[in-house]
């Protein structure tokens, strides 16, 4: 049992990670140094955990859109907009916790809407989503006039550079929040519910899955994640800038699921890789800039390793690789 | 040189001085300004202040937004032309493209003033195009730093723009100037922060881990303001005061840097004047008046601000142009 569980750690993703942060170690040593300064953690490591957490959020509310064969391509939009109406609102006076109550309001409902244009009008999810990715940012340059709103409202500050016992509240979220959708998808029968109605949706239907209300669900939950993320990026700089809060962050998202074995094609998901796969791209992305390359080089360097990660998890890669199962099925027949 | 020729000298000085300081009357003009669009904040600070120097002149001011697409300006430009504007301001979205309608403009003798941009057109085509010297904005920044740092050794970590783009490669390349030749100073860090606030925060803080949280680092140069910004707040979480431990030098001069100045958590800023319009009616004003072709490139001044050129003051100056 506990073998089983041992080797179900290792897999490709966490090996992934794992030898991402060493090249970052062998380019950098003191990558994995982390000190204690003025009440919190202080580290290259760190900073992964810090940085990755906008994209892992989105990426724990892409991994439902995708697994129901659909995407959104809307989130880092939906970010501009939310971050947008929380920044406005405290500057206009209302209290933080009424503005971040407002920003979440807001991405649950874009969320809703890409939901209806998806499972009620029945347009192709990439259409329908991108619709709110191009009309998303006007709304959020609306929203701000053009200007980058800055603001001094300590507790949405708190929220995108605070820590909590230590370490980046930012990350706390990103972590609290998978474990949260796990549970959710894990513990009940929606994760199951999801991976049928993006096998067949039709047949799924058929079987009396309330395909319409989970396809709403999916997005709106998309929606909401994009709205966290929002709020933290815009907490993080102290002010909303609309022209470049979360933008080609869903694309970033989108890989995250990838590398984290999600299928496009929908079907099987896990939240918990889907994480792992924004932690190591922000892996990729901090090691490149401690690492002293030339920015020119940067997407190079991170397309060459992308596609390494990508080849390592590919179904040839896992023929080819020694079969781990086999033991195990030894064991039984003995 | 007696004194005749001094005075004489004195004399064209006050007056090449007022016709700087006063503003030409320009009232009963009509000029089109077909404008880009509103993508940053430059941009639309560019056009409150198009619009004022119009109205300083009494200039009646026919404005156009052309949202990003050439198309649209290219309309707006005919449509001026069809309406017989005195004059026209482009600041163009492309550089190519733009010879039929400019030639338009010259068969209906319309002078055109290019703004903050150029475009791959027979120079006889246009009057004059006002533009900043983006090299020289970067070489103004490091002579301003070769200067305050004088002999001490000083590593700079730098934030550069948008690889690729043209601000990037110009303002890198007028820095290096400047502090080629001074062994004392050397780029010990480059990376790009896209010209965003959150990625110059980001590559900021990777900057410190990298140079023994921050120890090594005396100045951060950032190719923009906006960067700069988010490199002061990346310097404060590590524990270090930006202005003094790191000292924080960028460019454009948008209001924030200047309230960042004032509370001494940054150095100096190198202006990217929004106002190209000023210089472009006062050539149109000489070449109303007797026919003076002016120079066909126009450079605006790349000011220096420090905390000594009362940055509360350019803030509040700037708040309300639409940065």
């Amino acid at each position: 049992m506990i073998r089983r569980s041992l080797l179900k750690l290792a897999n490709p993703q966490l090996l992934a990670l794992i030898g991402v942060l060493l090249i970052n170690w062998l380019l950098f040593p003191n990558f994995f140094r982390v000190t204690w300064q003025d009440g919190r953690f202080f580290g290259s490591l760190i900073d992964v955990l810090n940085r990755g957490a906008p994209v892992a959020i989105l990426a724990v509310g892409m991994v439902g859109v995708i697994a129901t064969k659909g995407v959104d391509l809307s989130v880092g939009a939906v970010m501009a907009v939310a971050g947008a109406v929380a920044a406005t609102m405290v500057v206009a006076g209302y209290p933080a916790p009424i503005a971040v109550v407002a920003a979440l309001v807001v991405g649950l409902l874009c969320g809703l809407w890409n939901g209806i244009l998806v499972a009620i009008l029945d347009i192709q999810p990439i259409i329908a989503t991108l619709v709110l990715m191009v009309a998303g940012r006007g709304i959020a340059q609306l929203i701000t006039e053009g200007f980058i709103v800055t603001f001094t409202d300590p507790v949405l500050i708190y929220i995108g550079t605070g820590s909590f016992l230590g370490f980046p509240m930012a990350a706390v979220i990103a972590l609290v929040l998978m474990i949260i959708v796990t549970l959710i998808v894990r513990r009940t029968a929606i994760g199951l519910f999801i991976e049928a109605v993006g096998v067949n949706r039709a047949a799924a239907s058929l079987a009396g899955i309330r395909s319409r209300m989970l396809l709403l669900l999916v997005y709106s939950l998309s929606g909401l994640c994009a709205a966290i993320a929002g709020i933290i990026v815009a907490g993080d700089i102290r002010g909303a800038d609309a022209n470049n809060a979360g933008l080609w962050l869903e694309l970033d998202a989108i890989l995250a699921v990838v590398i984290g074995g999600t299928s496009l094609l929908g079907g099987r998901f896990s939240v918990p890789l889907a994480f792992v796969g924004a932690l190591i791209i922000q892996a990729m992305n901090t090691g490149i800039l401690v690492s002293g390359f030339p920015p020119e080089f940067n997407l190079i360097v991170k397309a060459g390793l992308i596609f390494i990660v990508l080849v390592i998890q590919s179904p040839l890669a896992s023929r080819l690789a020694p079969p781990r199962i086999k033991p195990v099925a030894k064991a039984a027949a003995k | 040189m007696s004194i005749i020729t001094k005075l004489a000298i004195a004399a064209s000085l006050a007056t090449a001085l007022s016709t700087a300081a006063f503003a030409q009357d320009l009232s009963g003009k009509v000029v089109g300004f077909s404008q880009i669009g509103s993508e940053s904040g430059w941009r639309a600070a560019e056009t409150s202040v198009t619009k004022q120097q119009a109205e300083e002149r009494g200039v009646d001011l026919k404005f156009a937004d052309a949202q990003q697409k050439q198309e649209n300006q290219i309309k707006a430009i005919r449509g001026f032309i069809a309406q017989g504007v005195d004059a026209i301001l482009v600041a163009p979205v492309v550089a190519t493209g733009w010879d039929d309608v400019l030639k338009e403009a010259k068969d209906a003798e319309i002078p055109v003033v290019l703004l903050d941009r150029g475009v791959d057109a027979p120079e006889d085509l246009y009057l004059t195009s006002v533009a900043s010297d983006q090299v020289e904005e970067g070489r103004v920044a490091g002579n301003w730093l070769v200067g305050d740092v004088g002999t001490e050794p000083c590593n700079i970590v730098e934030l550069q723009g948008t690889v690729g783009s043209t601000p990037a490669i110009n303002r890198k390349k007028g820095f290096e100037e400047a502090i080629a030749g001074h062994d004392n100073l050397k780029i010990t860090q480059s990376q790009t922060g896209d010209f965003t606030r959150s990625k110059g925060k980001e590559v900021m803080e990777a900057f410190i881990k990298a140079t023994n949280n921050g120890a090594d680092i005396c100045a951060v140069y950032a190719h923009n303001d906006d960067m700069a910004v988010g490199a002061i707040q990346a310097i404060k979480d590590a524990g270090l005061k930006p202005g003094t431990d790191i000292k924080v030098v960028s460019i454009d001069g948008v209001p924030d840097i200047f309230t960042a100045i004032a509370a001494g958590e940054a150095n100096a800023t190198v202006e990217l004047t929004p106002n190209m319009a000023g210089p472009a009616f006062d050539a149109l004003a000489k070449f109303w008046a007797d026919g003076t072709e002016p120079e066909k490139f126009i450079i605006t001044e790349s000011k220096l601000y420090t905390s000594a050129d009362d940055p509360q003051g350019e803030y509040d100056r700037r708040k309300g142009l639409g940065y």
